[in-house]
């Protein structure tokens, strides 16, 4: 057998992981830089994965497959498509920056200084490497028992850093501040776990319903698709609406699709900037890949009757979102609420079952990521200076740190899609799927746009351009840490922006094999034809 | 054997004239382990009478260790000996079973006996009275709570040893329970677990009186299910006019052996065989904690020692919940379309009760025997499934459950504050920060009980999930599932104020254990990951062992 690439990509920053949390609780720096070595080594692996994927080649490439709980059913089996590759990229690209951008954000407070055991930082770092590692095995995963394992397992690290580490706006022993941060990690947990115990029901359902026919239960992705394809699986309408439904409402939880969305202001306004990178562009990302891999593939009738369904609620998320992200106080809040805004996007791409949607809808999440990245580590840098979160403390930021600004600028240009930057070409790709199946929903998903843009500059302007604000006239420029954090991220937007063609090359086919397996054709051929 | 065996068997062959007695066959190496527990806690009596005061503390220590492992032993020798599967076979005249079950589930309660014995003996956490060690136990349960006489055994540094012999018969009556056959066999086991757990309930060293009253609870409580159960038994006699298990299980199939000629007015009469069902079914339910017959589990659970709590919490229910499988799978499967719609309300109402009302519970034995009840409605889910999974899966959970409740319930009495152990949860505020790696372990637990994936309590869930889902009872996995949702709020609560609220300064410390405290909770923690990681093992296990003789 050859060596196990995907094992061990996510096995590096769970070895990084448990390293980190070993650090004697002085050397706190020790434990900051042995996290970043690890984070870089799982970049290096995702990196070698990249390579190795041959485009073209088989559906799933780098497979594993080892019996593991043979009562079950279930197989420690792993695979990626095209698509699983550019998340996993992405969440490998996107976690060293995380962890550089919170270099000092589980520092202890001055003047308390932690007891021997106590060692937050060295948990800090610890827990980011265990959510990276859990998320990339959750792309990995084509078993759907081993799915559901660490889809609901990197609930636990996520929630104690949310709850656990509160946004340094807040002065120490800020009691109502520590209620709110606890409240928020409460909130995702319970949205997440409930989500995720109903798809538990409907995991035990689809295996019921495998052991039925096939003579022994199985969660294989690959084994399941085939058996449904040459007809020895059928499943009957109720049957498989009813799982469908299970599985779709975990993964629109996580997403997060109106109306199940409240939980995510909430934990990315209480938590430190980079842990909210770490929730919106890594961890949410889990949940729309999943309705591509497993609800589509799975359940494929039961997603084209529900997709009208789904098509208005991600509109609703999409206006819904920008709405609220216009009328918002609160940088990270709005950022939150522009997320809800871009899953509605994802989420509508993905339903509208055209290539060009989901292909533009796995752009999306990638671009989503970076863009949202950079959007909220600078707000993070510019929260920390200031101690506040509230865009009414701001003004004038750019005559006093221009590069702060100007970062902040194109993270913002970046996620109301300005052309030249990638999330262009990704919200333009979900925009003419939607329009060649559904010109409503198209045109109403438009609309999010124009929101998009006022919400971004007003952002921009209230905070950035005006009078210098007495509180802000001493506010210093970027650091160097914080400049290698946004430049290479900027970096990636433009190169993207201007050359997605590396990352639609290996996303197409594994879309369009998607799209063969929902037995759905894109409406107007004549389009792929223009692209 | 004589023909009089169709009727009677080791309890009532003292009936028959007394030439026809014939020397009752008893197979001593299948009984073995039950044999050498009830053994070593009778040679512990002797001890108590005559050893002096300081040395029985050891001497009771060992031989109970002993006597466990030993016991554990030979029931591995019995398994590996082909008991488990061909060999199964029913011994001592029909009274007891070898078999699958009974033999996996002994090895469970021995284990849980094993550990539950580390917690016993735990003399470092108290603080010394009068410079002698103690242990979570009174040190002379006969006198009255703030006597004299009690001051005067403190300061004389008694300790209450008899607590080792009498924790070996409760584990001697629980090693029959689930392994009877006969519903007298049935009715002895059960007693001869509960009175010493009536005992050892009433023995805390501190509050007393609260630990009184949780054994008076329990005991009237539990005198009035052994009336219960023991009604059912004379009623389903009436009807069987037998009452071996295989006996019954043919009547209600319709193929009565020798009819008794004074039973003959009553036999075959489905009146007796409904009531009588049911009442037994009410015995057994009360001793798993089931709802509506859960309601002395929360005052137990929070007056009882804690080491006692946690011996009491894991071993009572998996006895319980073998005898009740074994009731189910071998009497009445005749009457499976009669007992099931009963068991689904059952598993239901227990299931959302019990996580329903743990929200509100303060305490934190209260809300541990609370997450108790909820989860003797999973597994209820899958006692009701009716197939060998259902088996498979019920005898799964009950080892990852035990193991998961003594670790628990160990972590508890290490949390302490002046008054002994801090149980009220406003006190366990901010115990993240002070005790990382307590909390930590605590934490895990929680989970467990939660079901997160990688602990026991996921897999063991899944798996009587699985087993209700295939049996035809979608709604119950629902209804668990939804319960499961509810019961994760509380155990969350618990984490949340671990590890995210703040210290107080008055707020109470965490005793370094003694290694055998440390032996238990470490144990808990190894099972809880080894069954939620790898537990293909542990299944096939589960799995050999389903077969019931008959």
């Amino acid at each position: 057998m050859s060596f196990p690439l995907l094992t061990a990509t996510a096995v590096v920053p769970a070895l990084g992981a448990i390293a980190t949390a070993a650090v004697p609780a002085a050397k706190r720096t020790a434990a900051k830089w042995l996290a970043l070595l690890f984070s870089l080594a799982t970049l290096a692996l995702a990196a070698l994965v990249a390579v190795r994927f041959e485009p073209g080649g088989d559906r799933y490439q780098l497979t594993e497959s080892r019996s593991w709980i043979a009562d079950f059913g279930v197989r420690y089996e792993l695979g990626v498509d095209g698509i699983a590759v550019a998340l996993i990229a992405l969440t490998a690209v996107l976690v060293p920056f995380v962890i550089l951008a919170g270099w000092h954000d589980a520092d202890p407070l001055e003047g308390k200084e932690p007891n021997r055991r106590w060692r937050p930082t060295q948990g800090f770092f610890a827990l980011i490497l265990m959510v990276e590692a859990m998320v990339v095995i959750s792309f990995e995963a084509t078993d759907v028992f081993l799915f559901y394992i660490f889809f609901e397992a990197m609930l636990i690290p996520m929630y104690f850093l949310i709850g656990g580490f509160g946004d340094r706006a807040h002065a120490a022993g800020d009691d109502e501040a520590a209620k709110q941060r606890s409240y928020a990690a409460v909130k995702f947990l319970l949205y997440n776990l409930a989500g995720g115990l109903i798809m538990l029901a409907a995991v035990i359902g689809l295996f019921v319903v495998t052991s039925d026919q096939l003579g022994s239960g199985t969660f294989s992705l690959q084994e399941i698709v085939r058996a449904r394809g040459a007809g020895e699986l059928t499943m009957d309408a109720t049957t498989e609406r009813l799982l469908f439904l299970g599985f779709f409402f975990a993964f629109a939880v996580k997403a997060p699709l109106w109306p199940l969305h409240t939980w995510l202001p909430n934990a990315m306004g209480e938590s430190t900037a980079p842990v909210a990178v770490l929730i919106t562009a890594v961890v949410d990302k889990v949940g729309t890949f999943a309705m591509l891999r497993f609800c589509l593939q799975l359940f494929p009738e039961a997603s084209k009757w529900a997709t009208p369904v789904i098509v208005v609620l991600a509109l609703i998320s999409i206006i819904y979102g920008a709405l609220l992200a216009v009328g918002q106080r609160d940088i990270k809040r709005l950022v939150a609420y522009a997320s809800i805004s871009h899953f509605g996007f994802i989420v509508l791409g993905i339903f509208a079952m055209t290539t060009q949607g989901q292909s533009g809808a796995t752009l999306y999440m990638v671009n989503h990521g970076i863009s949202t990245a950079a959007l909220m580590l600078v707000a993070g840098f510019l929260i920390s200076r200031r101690g506040s979160r509230l865009i009414a403390d701001y003004g004038g930021v750019q005559k006093v740190a221009p590069v702060l600004a100007g970062t902040f600028l194109v993270g913002g240009l970046a996620t109301l899609s300005l052309p030249g930057l990638a999330p262009f070409v990704s919200e333009f790709l979900v925009l003419v799927g939607t329009f060649s199946r559904y010109p409503a929903a198209g045109i109403v998903a438009t609309l999010g746009i124009v929101l998009a843009a006022l919400y971004v500059l007003v952002l921009y302007q209230r905070t950035m351009t005006g009078p210098v604000k007495e509180s802000v006239r001493a506010m210093p420029d970027l650091r160097i840490r914080e400049l290698a954090v946004v430049g290479p991220l900027i970096a990636l937007l433009l190169v993207l922006g201007v050359y997605p063609k590396p990352l639609t090359d290996i996303v197409n086919p594994a879309v369009q094999q998607t799209m063969s397996d929902v037995h759905q054709k894109d409406p107007k051929p004549e389009l792929e034809a223009a692209k | 054997m004589s023909t009089a065996v169709d009727v009677h068997n080791l309890w009532t062959m003292a009936a028959d004239p007394v030439e026809k007695i014939p020397a009752p066959h008893i197979e001593y190496a299948q009984l073995s382990p039950t044999l050498i527990v009830i053994g070593v806690a009778l040679v512990g009596v002797l001890v108590e009478a005559f050893l002096p005061r300081r040395s029985r503390y050891y001497v009771q220590l060992l031989l109970t260790v002993v006597a466990l492992a030993a016991g554990f032993a030979a029931v591995v020798g019995l398994a590996a000996g082909g008991f488990g599967g061909a060999k199964a076979h029913v011994a001592a005249m029909g009274a007891l079973a070898v078999d699958g079950p009974a033999l996996f589930l002994q090895g469970t309660i021995l284990l849980v006996g094993l550990v539950a014995v580390f917690t016993f003996a735990e003399r470092r956490l108290d603080p010394a009275a009068h410079g002698n060690r103690v242990d979570s136990f009174a040190a002379q349960a006969a006198s009255a709570p703030g006597s004299a006489g009690e001051q005067a055994a403190v300061k004389a540094g008694f300790t209450t040893t008899e607590v080792f012999p009498i924790l070996l018969f409760a584990i001697g009556g629980m090693l029959v329970f689930p392994a009877a056959n006969d519903l007298l066999t049935l009715f002895i086991a059960l007693e001869v677990f509960s009175l010493p757990l009536y005992v050892l309930c009433a023995l805390a060293r501190r509050q007393r009186l609260l630990s009184q009253e949780s054994a008076v609870k329990y005991f009237l409580l539990g005198a009035f299910s052994s009336a219960f159960l023991l009604f059912g038994i004379a009623l389903l006699y009436g009807y069987a006019g037998t009452v071996s298990y295989a006996g019954i299980a043919n009547v209600v199939e319709g193929r009565p052996g020798s009819v008794n000629g004074a039973l003959a007015g009553t036999m075959g009469n489905d009146v007796l065989l409904l009531i009588g069902g049911a009442m037994l079914l009410m015995g057994l339910l009360f001793k798993v904690g089931a709802v509506p017959f859960h309601m002395w589990t929360p005052d137990v659970y929070q007056g009882a020692p804690t080491p006692v709590t946690g011996f009491m919490a894991a071993a009572t229910k998996v006895a319980a919940f073998g005898a009740l499988l074994r009731l189910l799978y071998v009497v009445l499967p005749g009457l499976r379309w009669d007992w099931r719609p009963v068991m689904w309300g059952v598993a239901i109402v227990t299931m959302l009760v019990g996580a329903i009302v743990a929200i509100t519970q303060t305490d934190v034995k209260r809300l541990l025997a609370y997450s108790s009840i909820a989860h003797a409605g999973f597994i209820l889910a899958g006692v009701i499934a009716t197939t060998q999974d259902g088996i498979s899966s019920v005898l799964f959970y009950l080892l990852a459950y035990s193991f998961v409740t003594l670790g628990a319930f160990a972590v508890v009495t290490l949390v302490r504050d002046a008054g002994g152990e801090a149980t009220h949860l406003s006190k366990w505020a901010g115990l993240g920060r002070r005790s990382p790696l307590v909390a930590a372990v605590f934490a895990i637990f929680l989970l467990a009980f939660a079901g997160i994936p990688l602990t026991s309590g996921f897999a063991g869930k899944f798996a009587v999930f699985k087993a209700a889902a295939e049996g035809g009872a979608g709604p119950l996995v629902v209804v668990g599932v939804i319960s499961s949702a509810i019961a994760a709020f509380f155990y969350i609560r618990v984490i949340v104020l671990m590890f995210f609220s703040e210290p107080k300064p008055e707020g109470p410390s965490v005793a370094v254990p003694s290694p055998l405290t440390m032996t238990a909770i470490a144990l808990g923690v190894a099972v809880t990951l080894v069954l939620g990681v790898v537990p293909q093992y542990f299944l096939d296990l589960a799995g050999q062992a389903s077969t019931f003789v008959r």
